[in-house]
């Protein structure tokens, strides 16, 4: 069934094409016990599964307008550039049914090359750098292509459990078309030595779910004398094949 | 290419870095938008009841007449004065406010129509995907015949109500219990 039965809206059955689940091991869950801080946040009691209605299959709209030319190239947004070494980060967005998912905004934040965050609370002693904020926004085009430009974050240290450091790692949010389809997720560089003790990445219990958050150095994304490029593909949920009623 | 969508993980504690100091949205109805002009507190307590300091609150919800934003739909300038769209950090008593204005029915499975609700995301450092629940308007008669309230234990519907607040005309207050005593329903969506 096509997409227009949707953006027209409100049918008068109130019929929606409905998302697909998720299969078993893809997600993390909720409780990690391994990951503290989802103990006290974690809920207890099972989910309630919703059918899909409208308010589910829509979503939030945004434009252009809302993107600043500086968004997508986080080492031009001050006087000076940044320390550490440049990075474009490449990718393209699909849904589950292998559609380009076009105009769709991406946000991103990450730490500077040396593991700080340009946050009031992130108080690890690594130095702040005055050209890096580490925010980036931008939208996908219409085959549902994105990149930034910016530095490659460093690991640092967090509270978790004795000696605990994060990989190296970029934070993607997006939203898709509908209300399902948001997801927050991290980027992670090949390679790195932390993955195994890494609670946050290890929560997803399938390896090759785990796998595809890894980016991938690319030397097509590459650009000579100037950068390292890494590939990132991020693909949302799609819609089952036909409407669903109930 | 595989298409086993990509997994979630955690907004962590920097989340405002990226979102809400780049864009926050406390006000979803600007002037002159129609319908009942409400304030929303929600406030956000974890598995031992303290305020959690450090989540974030996405909002959507339909206008006074039920009608969702839709891409293509309204024009530019009526999108910047309801994009039904909301998002706020939680501050440190882990609350915020947003000010909207009351949803409309929207249609439901079948031929049923929904009561008035709002579709809440709670994100926050500890939460490994995004957790979704519903706001709906206490003592609503509507909400008796909702078909999703329906599908929700009676014991813990209550949980999903928005409570009016008694010295102040047009304010509501929502509670998300994360974990533990009263916990809110939270949706597998």
């Amino acid at each position: 069934m096509s997409d227009s039965l949707i953006h027209k809206g409100k049918h008068p059955t109130g019929a929606v094409v409905a998302y697909r689940r998720h299969e078993a091991g893809t997600q993390p869950g909720y409780l990690y016990p391994a990951y503290r801080a989802t103990r006290l946040r974690a809920p207890s009691q099972p989910l309630i599964l919703l059918p899909h209605t409208l308010s589910e299959t829509t979503g939030p709209v945004f434009e252009h307008s809302d993107i600043r030319s500086s968004d997508q190239d986080l080492t031009i947004q001050h006087a000076g550039e940044p320390l550490g070494e440049r990075i474009i980060v490449r990718g393209r967005i699909v849904d589950g049914n292998g559609r380009a998912v076009s105009n769709s905004l991406i946000e991103i934040w990450q730490a500077n090359a040396a593991g700080r965050y340009a946050h009031v609370r992130d108080n690890h002693p690594a130095p702040l750098d005055p050209n890096f904020t580490g925010t980036g926004r931008t939208l996908t085009d219409e085959d549902g292509f994105y990149s930034f430009v910016t530095i490659k974050p460093g690991a640092y240290p967090w509270r978790n459990h004795d000696n605990a450091w994060r990989p190296a790692h970029i934070h993607f949010s997006l939203f898709g078309p509908a209300f399902v389809t948001r997801l927050i997720t991290q980027m992670y560089f090949p390679g790195d030595p932390l993955f195994a003790y890494d609670p946050i990445l290890q929560s997803i219990p399938d390896e090759r779910a785990r796998q595809r958050l890894i980016s991938k150095f690319d030397l097509e994304t590459t650009e000579p004398e100037w950068a390292l490029g890494y590939r990132f593909d991020i693909v949302l949920r799609g819609r089952e094949a036909t409407p669903f009623e109930s | 290419m595989d298409l086993t969508p990509t997994p979630s993980q955690t907004v962590g504690p920097y989340l405002h870095l990226g979102l809400t100091d780049r864009e926050s949205v406390s006000r979803i109805a600007g002037d002159g938008v129609k319908g009942e002009r409400v304030w929303l507190t929600f406030r956000v307590l974890d598995g031992e009841g303290s305020p959690v300091p450090d989540a974030m609150i996405e909002l959507w919800q339909a206008d006074s007449e039920g009608n969702y934003v839709l891409p293509g739909g309204p024009d530019a300038a009526d999108r910047a004065a309801f994009g039904g769209f909301g998002r706020l950090a939680t501050a440190e008593d882990g609350s915020c406010t947003f000010e909207t204005i009351r949803p409309g029915c929207v249609p439901g499975p079948g031929e049923t129509l929904q009561a008035p609700h709002i579709n809440v995301s709670i994100l926050g450092r500890g939460i490994l995907k995004r957790l979704s629940t519903r706001l709906y308007f206490a003592e609503n008669p509507a909400n008796a015949a909702d078909p999703v309230l329906g599908l929700v234990p009676e014991s813990r519907r209550t949980t999903l109500f928005a409570k009016s607040d008694p010295a102040r005309t047009g304010y509501w207050n929502f509670e998300v219990r994360l974990r533990g005593e009263g916990e809110t329903v939270f949706f597998d969506v």
